[in-house]
């Protein structure tokens, strides 16, 4: 395989597993002044991803920075004429970051309600932005000879990829709500079951016609595949949570976002940002790229490292894999 | 104001306020661990309150840190395209890296420390944190490393069917000499910060009697601390003065604002010019001192700024090749400045409680808490003048900073991003100034209230 494959794969993986991880706490967030009718409920949240949310933000940076070391084209064209949307990505970020490092650093209902919004406002922005700039990557923007983006904002606002959005904040909420009753008890517990089964329709409703949409104008024969099972995956995940099997309905919802994120990246192929000016401007994984020796190093680097980042993160799941409960002290 | 200007502008207001966070993260993460070790090799709890108390001012720092550090990731493509173009296949690298190796080790083990308090054996807990303060130090290597490329480029070759940079040897680059200076003199700045953090808290709190034994001593390790870096600091940078004199000598011209190539060349403390800094109207010198800073001889020759721009202009075309001579020779001046007056003040605190001594004077304790400002403003003045005074470059003699900016984006677009930034930055500053304060006033935890609040929603540095 060549390296500029492995590396289109690699950021593949990375953004799938940003979704994945930040996708549930993305949900938590956003489920927070839904779900938690009193401080303690709200506590509990927050620390049901407590200790790995940070981690989970981390998989975005590497994807990022993976992208710029290894398709320089890429990361500029990319963030240069997405900018606006970015900005409210990062700002959000930051703003939902301290609020959870704040919330509690004073005992006020009123101050600990203000950083609440900020983590609901600063989930569901971004849950929402990244799927319209995944809709508007696969579907294409206009792009120069030079690689410059000659759209504007509201280019990016089209009906296509604001479904998109859709689907990710539907995809991210549903995931969110089976963390939530995978890990809390008691009445939360069963308050986010209730919650992931009332949208459940919706959310398989949008996700499917997005990726039916999808498959009708950016498909490739192998993206059948991997839409159906998508879409298999969750009404699985669904058909699970409905049966009160948590950890299955986990499964389900996270596989929902590998394969959904798989699709977008199969159908993108050999592109990473096709043009809707003309295909002879499009960055494929060939223009884009860097040079041999640089995708050389960095392979090393990605072979000898993930494994361990992996590993470990794996193991703060693991360590942290209890069930968070209302104690009699915090009642 | 144009997309350029507004451009470096963001990036520069961006950056030295991310670089609040950064250097007293990294300190105190060393810190809080040693505080942490002491705990767990003598059992005396005293360290277990200082590891928690100072533990908790580290975490609301640390948040900021890391938020303002996501931009930083993405503002190159955003407002420096051109730039991350023609750079990014080797400027890319290091940047993946630290993402890689850095932010995954320091924020999941920093997860783990927070919340893994009554989970881990004690030692598995104390290992959570220095693996996380390894993070925080591999980051700041990766990220210089990267820096120190715009700074010397090494390691590259420009490819002539591209015109871009592409990298030929990874390992040039991570042992650019630029950054093995660079890395202990940060690394160490870095430790003054903190420090001077530590002592700035115990002074405030010693000054009104309270927790004597427990803020006497991290009062002590500050002091210590801070002595020592402070030494380190300027060791390095006396190394890294001849380097860049070599480098990049229109830099080191700029600090001293020397037109004329002069041998000895004196070093001005203070001066009054012009305001366009071209004339000179009072000044007090050392003489022979730039020569040596330059070059390591009294009597060294070292070049003026009307030498350099003429040399420059044979090598690289026409162009003003002068950064701002008012920015770059006062921030010299202020980074060295206040850099001397934080070791001043250690060493007169350890003076002053040598022996078992707690001092009982009122100036001292003031001072110390004013003297918490020094090394941040050291450490501004410090990024200000390396990179204001490798102006008109971003990549030093290979790529102008005019020729970095992305050219897609328009000037309403940059205005929205500065300003939006610029607002929300002030207000997150002064409310972690007012959290910072209150939880630095209210002092160290009591152990027996927390053990009753054991509760496993809660976690012992609880969100």
């Amino acid at each position: 395989m060549e390296l500029t494959t492995v590396w289109f794969v690699l950021i593949g993986v990375l953004w799938t597993g940003y979704f994945v991880l930040e996708g549930f706490d993305f949900g938590v967030g956003v489920l927070l002044p839904i779900l938690g009718r009193d401080n303690v409920d709200r506590r509990i949240m927050i620390n049901a991803i407590g200790p790995v949310w940070d981690g989970n933000e981390v998989w975005l940076l590497v994807a990022g920075g993976a992208t710029f070391a290894a398709f320089p084209e890429w990361y500029a064209t990319l963030f240069s004429g997405f900018y606006l949307p970015l900005l409210l990505i990062l700002l959000a970020l930051i703003i939902r970051g301290v609020a959870f490092e704040f919330r509690g650093k004073h005992d006020s209902d009123r101050w600990r309600r203000g950083w609440d919004q900020a983590i609901f406002w600063g989930s569901l922005l971004p849950a929402f932005l990244w799927g319209v700039a995944f809709g508007n990557i696969v579907a294409g923007v206009p792009i120069n000879a030079q690689h410059i983006y000659t759209g504007n904002l509201f280019t990016l606002l089209n009906p296509y990829a604001l479904l998109g959005g859709l689907v990710t904040l539907g995809l991210f909420l549903l995931h969110g709500a089976v963390f939530l009753s995978l890990k809390t008890g008691g009445d939360l517990r069963a308050r986010a079951r209730t919650l992931a089964l009332r949208i459940s329709p919706a959310v398989v409703a949008v996700a499917a016609a997005f990726l039916v949409i999808t498959q009708i104008m950016h498909g490739k024969p192998l993206t059948w595949a991997t839409t159906a099972l998508a879409a298999g995956a969750l009404i699985g995940g669904v058909v699970a949570a409905v049966r009160g099997r948590e950890g299955w309905a986990f499964a389900g919802t996270a596989i929902t976002i590998v394969l959904a994120t798989a699709t977008l990246f199969l159908d993108l192929w050999p592109n990473v940002m096709p043009s809707s000016t003309s295909a002879l401007y499009s960055l494929t994984v060939t223009n884009a790229a860097s040079s041999p020796y640089t995708l050389k190093v960095m392979t090393w680097v990605a072979a000898i490292f993930t494994p361990v980042v992996l590993g470990y993160q794996a193991w703060t799941y693991w360590v942290f894999r209890k069930r968070l409960t209302r104690t009699p002290a915090a009642q | 104001m144009d997309v350029l200007d507004l451009s470096r502008w963001q990036f520069g207001i961006t950056t030295v306020y991310h670089f609040i966070f950064v250097p007293l993260t990294i300190g105190m993460a060393l810190l809080v661990a040693s505080m942490q070790t002491a705990w767990h090799r003598t059992g005396n709890e005293t360290y277990l309150r200082m590891t928690k108390f100072f533990g908790k001012l580290f975490l609301i720092n640390f948040a900021m840190g890391v938020v303002t550090g996501i931009v930083q990731e993405f503002q190159f493509g955003m407002n420096w395209s051109d730039y991350s173009r023609f750079v990014g296949d080797i400027f890319g690298a290091p940047l993946a890296m630290e993402g890689l190796l850095a932010f995954f080790l320091e924020s999941t083990f920093l997860g783990l420390w927070i919340f893994g308090w009554n989970r881990l054996s004690p030692r598995l807990h104390l290992a959570t944190i220095w693996l996380a303060a390894i993070g925080t130090t591999l980051s700041a290597y990766f990220i210089l490393a990267a820096n120190s490329w715009m700074q010397h480029p090494v390691g590259y070759r420009i490819n002539p069917e591209t015109n871009r940079a592409e990298l030929t040897d990874i390992w040039a680059v991570l042992t650019n000499s630029t950054t093995l200076v660079t890395f202990p003199h940060v690394l160490f700045g870095a430790f003054i910060t903190a420090a001077g953090f530590l002592i700035g808290v115990s002074a405030w709190h010693l000054a009104r009697g309270r927790e004597v034994p427990l803020f006497r001593k991290a009062m002590r390790i500050g002091l210590a601390v801070s002595l020592a870096s402070g030494i380190a600091v300027a060791a390095t940078g006396d190394i890294q003065a001849r380097l860049m004199t070599e480098q990049q000598p229109m830099k080191m011209a700029a600090a001293e604002a020397l037109y004329e190539t002069s041998a000895p060349a004196s070093f001005s403390l203070f001066t009054l010019g012009t305001p366009d800094g071209s004339e000179e109207l009072w000044s007090l010198r050392v003489p022979n001192v730039l020569s040596f800073m330059a070059t390591g001889d009294f009597n060294g020759s070292v070049e003026g700024i009307n030498d350099l721009q003429k040399e420059y202009v044979a090598k690289y075309g026409p162009g003003d090749y002068r950064p701002s001579i008012p920015v770059t020779y006062w921030t010299f001046r202020l980074m060295i400045g206040f850099g001397a007056l934080a070791s001043l003040l250690a060493l007169v605190g350890l003076w002053l409680t040598r022996k078992g001594r707690t001092p009982n004077s009122r100036w001292f304790y003031r001072a110390a808490l004013a003297a918490m400002a020094l090394p941040f403003l050291a450490n501004a003045a410090g990024w200000i003048f390396t990179e204001m005074g490798r102006q008109p470059w971003s990549v030093y003699g290979v790529l102008r900073t005019a020729a970095s900016v992305s050219p897609g984006v328009d000037v309403t677009t940059v205005a929205i991003s500065l300003g939006a930034f610029t607002i929300v930055y002030a207000v997150l500053a002064a409310i972690t100034a007012v959290i910072m304060a209150r939880h630095a006033k209210a002092g160290p935890p009591d152990l027996t209230a927390q053990k009753e609040a054991a509760d496993p929603t809660i976690p012992a540095l609880t969100y």
